[in-house]
């Protein structure tokens, strides 16, 4: 266990020098984000019918999306790790007394958690004090906030243990490329990155609800903004704890399965 | 200490002709040549020896080291270390053994050298005080102090070497796989990592297994060695006794006033010739060393002769000829 802090520990100091990148980042995500403000208050104001959510709840979707965009992205990847598989230094983290999942994903977890806090708060605090109608509302009340913040855990534990598939995945194809595109696209799709689940045809979201990406993203943010009421949160929560299960011993499985075929080439 | 038995491991290559049309065809039909990375290789190897492991490229000295450090499983054969079978009880097999590859590394790129060795503290469960005595150890002897707070990627070949030698031995390992630690590093650094190599196998009875293309390594630091070639042993023993097996052949070099005609001197090849320098191969077992001397004297009024024994690289390259690899 103190190796695997140990590992998010690094990754996590690794992760704060880059200021620059955390800047560069932030302004697009502004951009970003009010772009997309912009296209659904154009959508909503031409709407003739009643929308399935607020336009403010999905104002803070956005946001809350911008914000902790290093929490739900999948394509936020690690490209030491997939040189580690196709360079084959993968050969020293085999001679480790330790299970490579593990301290593979502490440094994911620490990579991520690095970026957002760097950029998060900022984010939000603008967010708070933008004009209308781009501000974001403060939580409903304090207990939702905790909620919010219990799912968005939870949601970057599960993410983590995603991509850890797509990790895995190079094992076989030796080209993150592929596994990046694919997992990327679609999961992100899936998660409601692009379009929120609320506005989904009601058949595509019966697809998303019996997914796990979506715990990742749609889940927390909607918790946030009040469009999930309590009680469906905290069962929420234990459906992200049992994905999360799930998903860790997943790839727990498959790493041990790629492990026993690997071949370290060359030199 | 270390048991290898039979031990066999080949590979699966997928082949194919150049050209578009083959490749073409390999999208369908892909040919597989199957390679012998190791054809039944057996060797005990006791606590405290230093083994140089040699061969030519592909001969299948990598192969070999990722298997004993349970990398690799291996097709067939067992390999018994410490009582360990490497990749069935890989975990608590390798707390007891360090690894070095000479063209990979371990260290974190962008972070000061001292906190990827504080990461595999962690990772190893080294207590903290023993950590110390090692570490202020190894910066002592391998001259880390200056290095230890450089971000990785800002060293030297020669200096990151040290570093990952050093990173390899902070869990006090009774083992320790160095496949080429020499590779590519200068005249400076080579000695001082040999040098090294030698004080922890003396000081602290660590059993080494190296593998190089630098017969000077072989020569500065291993009795013992294990050629191997094309996946097969072919020769286990000691040094000396290759030497013994070549020493017969002395190179002299003879330098002379001016000589316009190359000469002849019998029983010997001339090997290079100017008009002032010689270097002729004699075969002590065929003419006594004395003899050549007053034969040559009696051609080139001699002014300097120096008589050496073949380089252990050329020795090796005289085993290789002879086991056709």
């Amino acid at each position: 266990m103190k190796a695997y802090m140990s590992v998010f520990k690094l990754r996590l100091s690794n992760g704060l020098q880059y200021r620059t990148a955390a800047l560069a980042g932030m302004a697009t995500q502004f951009f970003w984000g009010f772009v997309i403000i912009m296209v659904f208050e154009a959508f909503y104001s031409g709407a003739t019918v009643q929308p399935p959510i607020s336009l403010t709840q999905l104002i803070t979707y956005v946001w809350l999306q911008q914000a902790f965009l290093a929490f739900v992205m999948l394509w936020f990847r690690d490209n030491e790790l997939f040189q580690l598989i196709t360079t084959g230094n993968i050969a020293y983290e085999l001679c480790r007394p330790s299970g490579i999942y593990g301290l593979w994903y502490a440094k994911l977890l620490g990579q991520r958690l690095a970026s957002a806090l760097l950029r998060s708060l900022p984010i939000v605090t603008v967010a708070f004090i933008l004009p209308q109608p781009y501000r974001m509302p403060l939580p409903s009340d304090p207990f939702a906030f905790l909620l919010f913040i219990a799912a968005l855990i939870l949601g970057l534990l599960l993410i983590v243990s995603l991509s850890m598939l797509m990790y895995i995945s190079v094992f076989v194809t030796l080209s993150p490329a592929g596994s990046l595109l694919m997992f990327g696209v679609i999961g992100e799709f899936l998660a409601g990155m692009v379009i929120p689940v609320p506005l989904m045809p009601s058949w595509l979201q019966s697809i998303v609800y019996v997914l796990p990406f979506r715990w990742t993203a749609d889940f927390p943010f909607r918790v946030y903004s009040g469009h999930i009421p309590k009680e469906e949160a905290l069962a929420g929560i234990a459906i992200q704890i049992i994905w999360f299960l799930v998903l860790v011993g997943l790839g727990r499985l498959a790493m041990a399965k790629a492990l026993r075929r690997v071949v370290v080439n060359g030199g | 200490m270390i048991k290898i038995d039979g031990l066999s491991k080949s590979y699966q290559v997928a082949m194919r002709s150049s050209g578009v049309r083959q490749a073409v065809k390999a999208l369908f039909k892909r040919e597989y040549k199957v390679v012998d990375a190791l054809d039944d290789i057996s060797f005990t190897i006791e606590p405290g020896e230093i083994v140089g492991y040699i061969g030519p490229n592909g001969a299948g000295k990598s192969t070999t080291i990722k298997v004993m450090s349970g990398i690799l499983v291996p097709d067939s054969g067992s390999c018994t270390i410490m009582g360990y079978t490497p990749w069935k009880d890989r975990v608590e097999y390798v707390k007891h053994i360090g690894v070095v590859f000479g063209q990979r590394s371990q260290l974190w790129w962008d972070v000061p050298v001292i906190d990827s060795f504080d990461l595999l503290r962690d990772i190893y469960k080294v207590p903290e005080q023993e950590y110390r005595s090692t570490l202020s150890l190894l910066t002592e002897t391998l001259e880390l102090q200056d290095i230890i707070q450089m971000p990785v990627r800002q060293l030297s070949l020669g200096q990151r070497m040290r570093c990952e030698i050093a990173a390899s031995l902070l869990h006090s390992p009774s083992v320790l796989f160095l496949d080429e630690p020499t590779i590519g590093l200068d005249a400076v650094s080579k000695i001082a990592v040999r040098k090294f190599i030698r004080t922890i196998n003396e000081e602290k009875g660590v059993t080494i297994i190296l593998t190089t293309h630098d017969m000077n390594d072989i020569e500065a630091l291993a009795k013992r060695i294990i050629l191997i070639g094309k996946g097969k042993k072919l020769y286990d023993g000691s040094v000396s006794a290759i030497r013994d097996q070549f020493g017969t052949r002395k190179t002299i070099t003879a330098v002379y006033s001016h000589q316009a005609e190359p000469f002849q001197v019998p029983g010997t090849v001339m090997e290079a010739w100017s008009p002032e320098r010689a270097v002729l191969s004699v075969d002590t077992e065929q003419v006594v060393i004395s003899e050549v001397l007053i034969r040559l004297s009696a051609q080139v009024e001699l002014l300097d002769v120096a008589i050496d024994t073949l380089p252990i690289e050329d020795m090796i390259v005289q085993l290789y000829k002879e086991h056709q690899i």
